[in-house]
């Protein structure tokens, strides 16, 4: 692709396709009733169709809260969560979620475990089977088919969990530090794959990490979260990830841009982490 | 490498030091009961001689006691065993991962077992008696509470233990809270259902010999404690012996569907 067409390209993302899938407004959370200091705190948030959402945050900023928010899981305490103009009132299979530590059933071989949404929602077996090798095929695992969880490394653990949610189809994929328990090889790897799967699928992904070089690497909007209370405090929008599934993506990571904008990302982050104050803006 | 060779490689790989410490352990048991009899330092009558204690399984064996030949003794105690057993997984299972699953279900059933599992079997199996007479079905009755409350409290806390994203993932893939009491909380508590089973077995044998205390005539409890009237201490022996060994055969067999069952246990 010519950096045009790239341009063009992510013009289309953001302009044609103005799509609002998940509006979160006005959103706070606080553990308990009587302590005033809230987890959560006036966030705001759109996914659009195909966006590609990173989520950047230090330690206990509340940025897993926030998707569990979004997944149906947590009630907040204030505001409201929207998907395609619906109330978010409970989990279900439209938002899928990947966890940092995949809760496989070890009772399940790896080709049932990526079946077991299908069938729980009765998709005849037939078709189920199919979908399911399709999806184990998409992840590069469809010789561990028959493989239990327990005998799948870290990795491959985390692949057949993302297959498990996308074989649903939801409307958007939520990941909590999905890659977060890995070394850093099969990180890499991961990375790559989901990239791919981005590309391929055109699905939404709201992803959260610490990690601010898989944030830019992958996401096409970086939302920097604050702590004490959690709010976000600034919004990128990058494109690298165009860039890196290029022949050459070590150009990029070293690349002036990537440089500048992730010690202007970690800048903030580590501001918050001296003064641990509320309003840095 | 020769077959001989062969197999002393697998005879050596089955000799482990646990297992001789195990059999040695036994071994050097047996030779102090051996020869402690054998010295004659106690009385005859309260510590029979492993010869005697042998003669007299083999009359047992051969003339039966009091009445009833000795597999009738054993498979009777084994019949009100195992029928307690099958009513304790029919219900406290179901019940304890409900209750475990269920914070209303708990409300009601918690209180309950929570009163009646520290009391002493003894102390209500004469209710039970008075109620059911003193025919099979107080012995099972009461086998069966002293195995519910240990099944019901190991399924309710492996539920309530259960990582919560086992679940929440299970509702983000499309199941609802029915599909996942079945298909995610029932096989993931398998380990822990195990467990209280093989606690149940062992408090109810240890309860068996209480059961047959009252107005039996048959078992291997009831022998041992008839014996015990007539001083006979060697067809004791014989009946401590037996119970030892049929109580770590059933373990022995639970241990073994539990690995085909559960093959993922301690893997995870």
């Amino acid at each position: 692709m010519s950096i045009a067409e790239k341009k063009a390209a992510e013009e289309k993302a953001t302009k044609d396709n103005p799509e609002v899938i998940i509006s979160v407004e006005n959103v706070s959370l606080a553990y308990s009733a009587g302590n005033s200091s809230n987890v959560l705190e006036d966030i705001g948030l759109k996914l659009h169709q195909g966006e590609f959402v990173c989520l950047l945050g230090p330690s206990g900023c509340g940025k897993s809260t926030l998707l569990k928010i979004i997944a149906g899981l947590i009630p907040p305490t204030k505001g409201n969560a929207a998907m395609d103009g619906e109330v978010i009132k409970g989990p279900d299979w439209h938002r899928g979620v990947v966890f940092q530590q995949p809760p496989l059933y070890s009772w399940l071989s790896t080709r049932e475990n990526v079946r077991f949404g299908l069938k729980m929602r009765k998709i005849p077996k037939q078709e189920g089977l199919k979908l399911a090798d399709e999806y184990l095929h998409k992840v590069g695992l469809l010789e561990y088919a028959a493989h239990k969880p327990y005998e799948l490394s870290g990795g491959m653990k985390q692949r057949v969990a993302i297959a498990r949610a996308l074989v649903n189809s939801p409307r958007v994929l939520l990941m909590d530090e999905p890659f977060g328990a890995l070394d850093a090889l099969t990180r890499e790897e991961m990375v790559m794959l989901l990239r791919n799967i981005w590309r391929e699928t055109g699905c939404t992904i709201l992803f959260i990490t610490h990690d601010v070089d898989e944030a830019l690497s992958l996401g096409t909007r970086v939302l920097v979260m604050s702590r004490n209370p959690g709010q976000i405090i600034r919004e990128f929008k990058t494109s690298f990830t165009w860039e890196f599934s290029g022949e050459n993506p070590s150009r990029t990571r070293y690349s002036q841009n990537f440089v500048e904008m992730r010690e202007k990302i970690l800048d903030l982050i580590h501001k918050q982490k001296l003064y641990s104050t509320s309003s840095l803006e | 490498m020769t077959k001989l060779a062969r197999f002393i490689h697998l005879i050596r790989k089955k000799i482990t030091l646990e297992r001789l410490l195990a059999i040695g352990t036994i071994l050097i048991l047996f030779l102090f009961w051996f020869a402690v009899t054998e010295l004659k330092l106690l009385s005859d009558i309260l510590v029979p001689s492993p010869g005697r204690v042998f003669a007299a399984f083999i009359q047992i064996l051969q003339e039966g006691y009091k009445d009833n030949s000795l597999p009738t003794h054993l498979k009777d105690s084994m019949i009100r065993l195992l029928s307690s057993f099958t009513l304790v997984i029919l219900t406290a299972v179901p019940l304890g991962l409900l209750s475990g699953y269920n914070s209303k279900i708990r409300a009601i059933l918690y209180p309950l077992v929570e009163f009646y599992r520290p009391l002493p079997p003894l102390a209500y199996y004469t209710l039970l008696v008075l109620w059911m007479g003193i025919e099979d079905s107080s012995k099972t009755a009461l086998l069966y509470l002293a195995g519910f409350a240990p099944v019901f409290i190991a399924c309710e806390s492996g539920v309530r233990k259960l990582k919560q994203d086992y679940i929440d993932g299970a509702y983000t893939l499309g199941a609802d809270s029915r599909q996942i009491f079945f298909h995610v909380v029932f096989p993931a508590c398998l380990p822990d259902i195990f467990m209280g089973l093989r606690t149940a077995i062992g408090v109810s044998y240890t309860t068996l010999v209480a059961a047959e205390m009252v107005a039996a005539v048959t078992g291997i409890g009831w022998m041992v404690l008839d014996a015990s009237k007539f001083l006979r201490s060697d067809i004791i022996f014989v009946g401590i012996i037996i119970m030892g060994i049929t109580g770590m055969l059933i373990d022995a067999i639970l241990r073994l569907i539990e690995r085909k069952v559960v093959p993922w246990k301690g893997k995870e």
